[in-house]
């Protein structure tokens, strides 16, 4: 039986094998039969027994006793072994093993074989795992075949130097002028290889890249032979003309390009060229237009060039692949800042995609709305991020709130507009937003002072339709407390007018301290509302009073604690409820964050400073706190 | 390109070619991460992943996934036109190729891909002349089979 039946009836048998124990079993009984080969002399299976041990590797079975048989075999004179010994190597061996050494020697004298094929096993292996050392030692034979060989082993012995330059970047000087020399080759395979050692030593050599500088007209010259030629059987993909060749040459010249006005100018027609002629239907050419773009935005190019590279990734936006939609994203996203008015344009084609199926566009068309939002479009920007809120992904829900907030802070045309965006915000999407958007919100609320009644509408409303959302639940109960003698009126220009009893509001603010989707710290605003009410309505006092006793046993410390509180003020400091419990004056933002009353001592003269208690300092969450932040000197520890 | 991977849709790896020197042990987590990754991607989305920093670029032929991680700088597309070149030569040299091809053929596989790829880049752009060095070197590996060299 030939040995390379062998090979593949094994494979059969590690197939067939019904459970993992089976198949360890098989594989364990085949590694030791192939250590015991390997152990016996030359008997002409060898390169099968390797590659049995090879395909026993990639199924994730150790196989390092298989390391010297490479070496072994890399040294044999017979094709077949060295090919399996070369693939081996590859596969075992990289340059952490010791056992890599081991074959510098062997690749050098096949470097020098008199068979191509051999030279080429030895050439790829060197690419794939010379180290620096191998590298070292080997380079000035890879410097010989790339002056003087076929083009098959040219090819082969450029991507070799590659390799060695970003190993071993010192030697990049060596490779320069073979290098140089190389770009005047017809044969498209070394060519390619060329333009990647280029590239290689541009990119770590300052002076290199100086020195290739002038290359640019030459570049230009093969590049617009391509663009221009016909069909070729042996190069055209798509009816583009050697695309992988193309690509290589825009990226190189855009290290070229950069930052270098004469060099860019050079490629200015150029890339014109590109841009306006390539057929980009099928990837092939979206792959070459894109390379262009990017290079285009990179280099100093005219703007009519930038313009003409943005309005290709518009059209990219418009394509039935959503492949190319996505690049295009990506390529729109990193120019938004520097080119803002050239990608606004476009405005309308990313807002689209955020109704995209694939949800890694519509994340990266969320980025591009929330980059392009400006004080013109903000209406109209809004309506769409909130639509775009209400059915996206959970993943992006997060996101796109803190966007819209930040948009809606920078941008909001009015301030009603502004509370009411914030609102449809918690509405929709409550349960995502960031812990500070309680207390943003409620400054910005006490801020408007004629919407106070509006608001607390539009609240109330909110809040007997769904008590699940926390941080809506908060600011709503917040409000309910400052302004609830406005909600009992009933009268709102704004709004429909809405029949709002003293007790519809005790009953919502219960239902919020009773019910167990609500938090603690949600409990806590609830509770302070109540106490609050207690000056701002006349019948139901007393109820306010038998709901913060009840809580005075409250098992939750804090809300214990404010409940004991409130229930001396009740009893002990009843004369002095009325002012403790008055409306909050308006904060301004640079008193937030400031702790202990170094603040904003300005607004505070309704209150005594005498006071023994200021219940929302004492207790209150951090939104309250920060509100109090306002109130000088009530923070000083009671 | 930082390494190239063959997987069933099972997740069992049938290709593994890696271009830059990583750790056995490190080898194993990224087959696991990436099969991982890819296979729990929905049909109808884009063929682009991010991982660590890399861009992964995958397809899906048949029952194997071809993946193909690539840096920041390259150009993604042009990453799918290279699977593809390489499914094109796979296909050409088995002839309608499918994965029992590649299970049992694996060492074929890989010299196919070491006369298109090298050292992570395209060594030939040329599809006829890669299709026609595989065959060359397919007789040329016969013959000394034949000849026991």
């Amino acid at each position: 039986m030939s040995p390379s039946v062998r090979l593949q009836e094994m494979i059969r048998v590690i197939r067939s094998a019904r459970t993992q124990g089976e198949e360890r079993g098989v594989i364990q009984r085949e590694c030791a039969a192939i250590r015991a080969q390997f152990r016996q002399a030359d008997n002409g299976g060898r390169s099968h027994n390797l590659a049995k041990l090879l395909y026993v590797h990639m199924l994730g079975y150790p196989a390092h006793f298989g390391q010297m048989e490479c070496v072994r075999l890399i040294a044999s004179p017979r094709y077949n072994e060295k090919r399996v010994g070369y693939l081996g190597a590859m596969m075992l061996l990289d340059e952490n093993q010791d056992a890599s050494l081991l074959i510098t020697n062997s690749i050098k004298n096949d470097l020098a074989h008199s068979s191509q094929y051999v030279q080429s096993l030895a050439l790829c292996t060197l690419a794939c795992m010379g180290s620096a050392e191998m590298c070292r030692d080997l380079a000035p034979e890879i410097d010989r075949l790339l002056r003087a060989s076929s083009s098959y082993i040219k090819k082969k012995a450029t991507l070799c130097a590659v390799h060695i330059v970003r190993k071993v970047p010192e030697l990049g000087e060596l490779f320069t002028p073979a290098a140089r020399a190389l770009l005047a080759e017809k044969n498209h395979g070394v060519l390619h290889g060329a333009v990647i050692l280029i590239t290689e030593l541009c990119e770590r050599n300052a002076q290199t890249l100086v020195q290739f500088r002038e290359a640019v007209p030459e570049l230009v010259h093969i590049m617009r032979g391509l663009v221009t030629s016909g069909y070729s059987p042996e190069h055209t993909v798509a009816g583009i003309s050697d695309p992988f060749l193309q690509v290589r040459i825009l990226r190189l010249l855009r290290i070229l390009g950069r930052n270098n006005d004469t060099a860019s100018d050079a490629m200015n027609d150029l890339l014109a060229q590109v841009a306006t002629n390539t057929d980009s239907s099928k990837t092939a050419g979206s792959a070459v237009l894109y390379e262009t773009v990017l290079t285009v935005m990179d280099i100093k190019s005219e703007s009519g060039l930038r313009v003409l590279a943005v309005n290709i990734l518009g059209r990219f936006l418009l394509n039935n692949d959503r492949n190319i939609r996505y690049i295009s994203m990506t390529s729109l996203q990193k120019i938004v800042s520097t080119d803002h008015n050239a990608v606004q344009r476009h405005r309308g084609t990313i807002v689209d995609c955020l109704k995209d199926q694939d949800a890694s566009v519509k994340r990266r068309a969320l980025e591009l709305s929330l980059a392009l939002v400006s004080a013109i479009n903000i209406r109209s920007m809004m309506k769409e991020l909130l639509l775009f809120l209400s059915t996206c992904p959970p993943e992006l829900k997060s996101h796109a709130a803190s966007g819209i907030f930040n948009a809606a802070e920078r941008y909001s045309p009015s301030q009603r507009w502004h509370i009411d965006t914030i609102l449809h915000v918690l509405i929709t999407a409550g349960a995502d937003v960031r812990d500070e958007t309680v207390p943003n919100l409620i400054q910005l609320i006490t801020n408007a002072s004629q919407l106070h009644c509006y608001t607390v509408h539009k609240l109330y409303r909110a809040l007997v339709a769904d008590i699940s959302q926390q941080p809506l639940v908060q600011v709503a109960c917040w409000c309910i407390g400052e302004y609830g003698d406005s909600l009992l009126q009933g009268d709102c220009e704004e709004t429909e007018p809405i029949q709002v009893t003293e007790d519809d509001i005790l009953d919502a603010l219960e239902t919020v301290l009773q019910s167990h989707m609500s938090s603690p710290a949600t409990r806590g605003f609830a509770l302070t509302a109540t106490m609050k009410l207690s000056t701002r309505i006349t019948e139901n006092v007393d109820r306010i009073r038998s709901i913060v006793s009840i809580y005075g046993s409250c098992m939750d410390v804090e809300l214990q604690q404010r409940a004991v509180e409130y229930n001396a003020l009740f009893k002990k400091y009843d004369h002095m409820r009325a002012a403790v419990l008055e409306k909050m004056p308006v904060m301004d933002r640079s008193s937030m964050g400031q702790t202990n009353g170094e603040s904003g001592g300005g607004g505070v003269q309704e209150l005594e400073p005498t006071k023994p208690k200021q219940p929302e300092m004492m207790v209150a969450p951090q939104p309250a706190s920060q509100v109090g932040g306002g109130e000088g000197g009530g923070g000083h520890g009671f | 390109m930082h390494f190239l991977l063959l997987f069933s849709r099972q997740g069992r790896l049938r290709l593994q070619k890696w271009f830059t020197p990583t750790p056995e042990r490190e080898k194993k987590k990224i087959i696991r991460d990436m099969t991982a990754m890819v296979l729990a991607r929905k049909p109808k989305t884009c063929n682009f992943l991010h991982w660590m920093d890399l861009k992964v670029v995958y397809k899906r032929y048949a029952s194997l996934f071809f993946c193909l991680a690539i840096d920041d700088q390259e150009n993604e597309l042009l990453a799918l036109e290279i699977l593809h070149r390489y499914v094109e030569l796979l296909d050409k040299y088995f002839g309608n190729v499918c994965e029992l091809d590649i299970i049992f053929n694996f060492e074929k596989a890989y010299f196919i891909l070491d006369e298109f790829l090298i050292g992570g880049e395209v060594q030939e752009t040329s599809k006829q002349t890669v299709a026609r060095c595989i065959e060359r070197l397919s007789s040329l590996r016969n013959s000394c089979r034949r000849l026991r060299l």
